[in-house]
């Protein structure tokens, strides 16, 4: 065990995976107890299919893929959230359009320049390779940046979470907030989508948060069991993925779902205790 | 001078006016009612009160030392509440954030506030609970602590008893009509029960558009549109 730990962690493209992939698992854990809680879940998996686009595209232009994706991916976040928040518009109607949309653009853009190769099947499912310095370099600074903010902002994002009328009323700009979290999530998506996968890395958003409501009963425990359930999984996630030499991506869905399974079976029998006392 | 003075104000949604001319104020110590069918605007007009809507034209004036951001409302509940993994101490908690302005945490005069208000309302034995877990009349409570949080001076209530069986009712009217009295904190609270809203209220307003009616309880009993409204109007 210990062996196979230190071969791992021999390798640098190893240990890349496992430092962007943590960070970026305790950012979307946090950042997706407030979008699940809100019903924009929908938001991060929109968010997603415009990564892949903008990935597509900047591939075929030679371009930095991050350079375009970021922003990119932050004007589409600040857009869907206006969507979602109009009520006008059927938001998950218009959501699924804009994914399906990138996701079009992102296919047709790689068939028309380098042909569907590798790389697509990287950017839909995720490599364990794919990983730079630069990566890490990102990664560090923006889940810092996250952490800092989630931290100072942790009682406001609380209150327009649970009741953005109320919040408004007392003071709180919940627009600025809403805005916030979803450019902080813009980001974390693009980081975390090369590794995930386009297809998967909402999952990273929404299963952390989903599994801990099962058990936890104070929005605090929540955040911070989802931060370590979604960090505990990812590393589980990779470790699966290279020994037996699995998609990244998937490896860590499937170990969110065995936390979702395992917690969901302890709210069961916890809720059946507290009805027999 | 008045908590609130509403001076020929319009509001309406892109371009169409939902109410208009409103002219009625509130008093320290009041307690208001605002009665008047579905459409009437009584919503409207509460999300100008808090700030959460412009008006289109005249004036909401603040006096008496209150701000907008302090007033201490209590909204209808939203479907995201029905599932929320919260304590009631957070959510009775966060009615604090308008003092904290941008500071991260709350103090301890914060915490002490929130206990004092769970205590007010005997709930104080429910802090740990989940709030989804509570009874429609609890979470009322609940909500009821966090408004008064919010507020020293103004209470400003959105439909509070819908969906609350008439035992629980009662005893929620019982309760604010003791914080109206015994805190001295000004009630506005929007109604769809206008016999309650008579017996318990000092003043009404009666919307339909624009102002029916505003003027103490016992006038409304007494005029036309009172008369109409209570279905009293058989004994002329």
């Amino acid at each position: 065990m210990i062996d196979t730990m230190v071969e791992m962690l021999s390798y640098p493209f190893m240990v890349r995976a496992f430092t962007v992939g943590a960070l970026v698992a305790l950012c979307s854990a946090l950042l997706g107890v407030s979008l699940v809680l809100k019903r924009y879940s929908m938001i991060g998996d929109g968010l997603s299919h415009v990564g892949f686009g903008a990935l597509a595209v900047a591939t075929a232009l030679n371009a930095a893929p991050l350079a375009v994706a970021i922003p990119v991916v932050i004007v589409a976040a600040v857009l869907l959230l206006r969507i979602s928040g109009n009520s006008r518009i059927k938001g998950d109607a218009a959501i699924a359009l804009i994914s399906t949309s990138s996701l079009a653009v992102g296919v047709m853009v790689i068939s028309v320049t380098t042909g569907m190769n590798t790389d697509v099947y990287n950017y839909m499912f995720g490599s364990i390779l794919a990983m730079s310095e630069e990566d890490v370099r990102l990664s560090v600074i923006l889940s810092a940046v996250v952490l800092v903010l989630f931290v100072f902002f942790y009682q406001k994002i609380f209150a327009i979470t649970f009741d953005e009328t109320f919040a408004q009323a007392t003071g709180v700009k919940a627009g600025l907030y809403n805005t916030l979290i979803a450019v902080l999530t813009a980001v974390t998506i693009v980081l975390g989508m090369r590794m995930m996968g386009a297809l998967l890395i909402s999952s990273l958003i929404i299963f952390p948060a989903l599994t801990s409501m099962r058990v936890c009963r104070t929005f605090k425990g929540v955040i911070i069991s989802s931060a370590v359930v979604s960090v505990v999984c990812l590393i589980a996630g990779i470790m699966v993925s290279y020994l037996c030499s699995t998609p990244a991506g998937a490896s860590v869905v499937m170990a969110n779902i065995t936390a979702l399974a395992v917690y969901s079976v302890i709210g069961i029998l916890r809720n059946r205790g507290l009805r027999r006392s | 001078m008045a908590l609130i003075k509403c001076e020929d104000v319009s509001i309406g949604y892109e371009g169409q006016t939902v109410v208009r001319d409103l002219n009625f104020h509130i008093d320290s110590g009041d307690y208001l009612c605002i009665v008047g069918e579905n459409g009437s605007g009584k919503s409207t007009l509460v999300k100008s009160l808090l700030g959460l809507k412009g008006v289109e034209s005249g004036r909401i004036l603040f006096g008496d030392g209150l701000k907008q951001n302090e007033i201490g409302y209590l909204p209808q509940q939203t479907d995201v509440q029905k599932d929320f993994p919260a304590s009631v101490y957070e959510v009775v908690l966060s009615g604090r954030l308008n003092s904290r302005g941008l500071k991260p945490f709350y103090s301890r005069a914060d915490k002490e506030q929130a206990y004092e208000k769970m205590d007010l309302l005997g709930i104080r034995d429910l802090a740990k609970q989940c709030f989804r877990d509570l009874s429609g009349g609890q979470r009322q409570r609940v909500l009821l602590a966090r408004a008064l949080c919010a507020t020293k001076k103004l209470l400003l209530l959105d439909e509070p008893v819908t969906g609350l069986d008439p035992i629980v009712t009662t005893e929620f009217y019982e309760l604010i009509r003791r914080i109206n009295r015994e805190s001295g904190i000004a009630v506005v609270m929007v109604s769809h029960d206008i016999e309650s809203a008579v017996k318990d209220a000092t003043h009404i307003l009666h919307l339909q558009e624009k102002v029916l009616f505003f003027g103490t309880a016992e006038d409304y009993q007494k005029s036309r549109v009172g008369k109409t409204f209570l279905g009293g109007g058989q004994d002329d």
